[in-house]
């Protein structure tokens, strides 16, 4: 296998993981299937961050703002040997921590996350002792498209650019919708990156399920001297599985056990599912 | 010694010490040069501030930070329950102007209800000097603590010497079987001058200056209850969530009760104007706190109220 077909195989995985996941109380599994290739990415090619250097004050550091990303990072971490794969069984347990947003109980969860907009000015805050420090420590932090309809998203960049924080990258994972609609049916974003490079950040614009694109972009960090990074990746909701892609009303997923069985199948090739459980619009 | 005088110190000799304001300087206004990259002015951000406030003591940094009060309570209120108070983390929250010291600057800027809301986040800590004394006293002690603390500042002079800061130690002035008032912040200088006034009428006179408000000296309150046909609580705050709420907490945790009598604000902003007005037009000078206790006029001469500067 080359490196493109080794994270390909690692992010099936993850996938896999999301739609067992997406059972007995369900998860945002339309949600985090977009950002499953984003954060495979960082983890194996990008990051140091490894089950060794946890709590190391070198190792970099990862934020998911968008914390409903979270079983694409559970999945993550679990292939990866920080987080234990047998907890992903207890999810949504009571004796466990594995919920619908990212904690610190989970190895590998650098600061909690659920409301939206708050991470930004926490990574801001990281990459900023950093600088004081000295260190070279990277901070990369993940961002929904809707969730930059939040203005401390934007207060916090006017803050990283103002501090030239060029050892952090803000990631986009603009897969186009937000919670019930598409983004630019609601609160229009576009022209992103023009925003972005109005207040002062060095922007990429790439495929987001693209690993060819993620490693060319990456590997120009920083991409300007003295400047805030921000990389839009460009994808999908619901990515990996044709029966609910890029559909409005599976941004959480609650299915039953046979659908968990028929969708596993789907992300291997096998034909679209036809789901009969309920679609949630949950705000 | 001043609020910043302190803070230098204390920045000077702990390397940990980030010094943060949303640019509000009046109490750090000659820090930049000393603290260099440890001196951090996020612009007007609050909730920014507090969320790099997190991710500095994430990384083991002890952030200050300022901002007006009310601002920082509660434009920025989410992002310190979230992301201070759920991790527990070690920030310092030196509020500006709070309660009656935002004098003219209208109900925007009346931070009165900070320490209901401070103080209902899990592992916050809150604090009310009742002048610049006090205020130096428990400086140091609420810095050192590894949780988050707020503390409404005030750096007025009132001249009286106020005893050492213990962390969860209220300060009993005096002990009175008549009544006792129980207040905080500013307002401890007319609760001393009416403490005088209601002497003078022969009554038997208790002061208690709280300072810690949470935690709270729960002995302290039970006994004065105890010990006093009357509580008065004096602040200037809502009356719900402040210290007539933790009196009224803390009598029913113990099973107990007493009269009490609240001077606060219910359910309305105060008069915006000078600080002496304000305190004349919203009956909380000592003469009238007095009068209010007495339930009569005096001859009493209410003595000059300093205006604040603009630093305080």
């Amino acid at each position: 296998m080359n490196k493109e077909q080794q994270l390909q195989h690692i992010a099936l995985n993850v996938r896999e993981h999301i739609v067992r996941m997406s059972t007995d109380g369900g998860c945002f599994t339309g949600a985090s299937l977009s950002a499953v290739d984003i954060i495979v990415y960082l983890y194996t090619s990008f990051l140091n961050i490894s089950p060794n250097n946890l709590d190391h004050p070198d190792r970099d550091y990862l934020f998911l703002s968008k914390g409903h990303d979270v079983p694409a990072l559970y999945g993550t971490l679990a292939e990866l040997g920080i987080l234990e794969k047998e907890r992903l069984q207890n999810h949504l347990s009571v004796n466990d921590h594995i919920y619908w947003h990212p904690n610190t109980r989970v190895p590998g969860i650098e600061f909690h996350s659920g409301s939206l907009g708050h991470l930004p000015s926490v990574a801001v805050g990281v990459a900023m002792d950093i600088k004081i420090s000295g260190g070279s420590n990277k901070v990369v932090c993940i961002l929904g498209d809707g969730e930059l309809n939040e203005g401390t998203c934007w207060e916090a960049l006017l803050v990283a650019n103002a501090y030239h924080l060029d050892n952090l990258i803000f990631v986009i994972d603009r897969n186009h919708f937000q919670a019930n609609v598409r983004t630019e049916e609601l609160i229009p974003l576009e022209p992103l990156a023009d925003k972005f490079e109005a207040f002062g950040a060095a922007v990429k614009r790439i495929n987001g399920h693209s690993y060819t694109a993620l490693e060319e972009a990456f590997a120009t960090y920083p991409f300007q001297e003295g400047k805030v990074n921000v990389v839009i990746a460009d994808t999908m909701r619901g990515k990996g599985l044709p029966s609910i892609q890029e559909r409005a009303d599976r941004w959480f997923c609650n299915f039953s056990a046979d659908e968990v069985e028929q969708l596993l199948l789907e992300l291997h090739g096998q034909h679209p599912t036809e789901l009969t459980s309920e679609t949630l619009i949950v705000r | 010694m001043t609020y910043e005088e302190l803070l230098t110190n204390i920045a000077l000799t702990n390397e940990q010490v980030i010094v943060m304001t949303a640019e509000n300087r009046a109490l750090v206004r000659n820090l930049p040069p000393l603290l260099g990259k440890r001196f951090i002015d996020t612009g007007i951000t609050e909730q920014t501030m507090i969320g790099a406030a997190a991710g500095l003591a994430l990384r083991g940094r002890r952030p200050i930070v300022h901002a007006l009060a009310a601002f920082l309570t509660m434009r920025a209120f989410e992002f310190v329950r979230t992301d201070v108070g759920i991790p527990a983390l070690p920030v310092k929250l030196s509020g500006f102007i709070p309660g009656f010291l935002s004098d003219a600057n209208g109900p925007t800027h009346q931070a009165i209800e900070d320490v209901a809301i401070m103080r209902d986040i899990p592992n916050m800590t809150v604090f009310a000097p009742a002048d610049e004394d006090d205020l130096i006293q428990m400086l140091q002690q609420i810095w050192e603590s590894p949780q988050p603390a707020y503390v409404r500042i005030n750096t007025r002079k009132s001249g009286y010497s106020h005893a050492p800061f213990e962390l969860g130690k209220a300060e009993v002035i005096s002990s009175g079987h008549d009544v006792t008032l129980l207040t905080y912040g500013l307002l401890f200088e007319q609760a001393l001058i009416a403490m005088h006034m209601l002497q003078r009428e022969g009554l038997s006179v208790g002061l208690i200056n709280m300072r810690s408000l949470k935690p709270v000296d729960e002995q302290a309150i039970l006994q004065a209850a105890a010990g006093s046909e009357l509580l008065v609580t004096v602040e200037d705050h809502f009356l719900t969530g402040g210290l007539y709420s933790i009196v009224a907490e803390v009598l029913l945790k113990h099973q107990t009760t007493a009269r009490v009598l609240p001077m606060a604000l219910n359910e309305r902003w105060f008069k915006p104007a000078l600080l002496p007005d304000v305190l004349q037009y919203e009956g909380f000078t000592g003469k009238q706190i007095a009068e209010t206790i007495l339930g009569y006029q005096t001859q009493y001469q209410q003595p000059d109220i300093l205006k604040p500067q603009f630093a305080e």
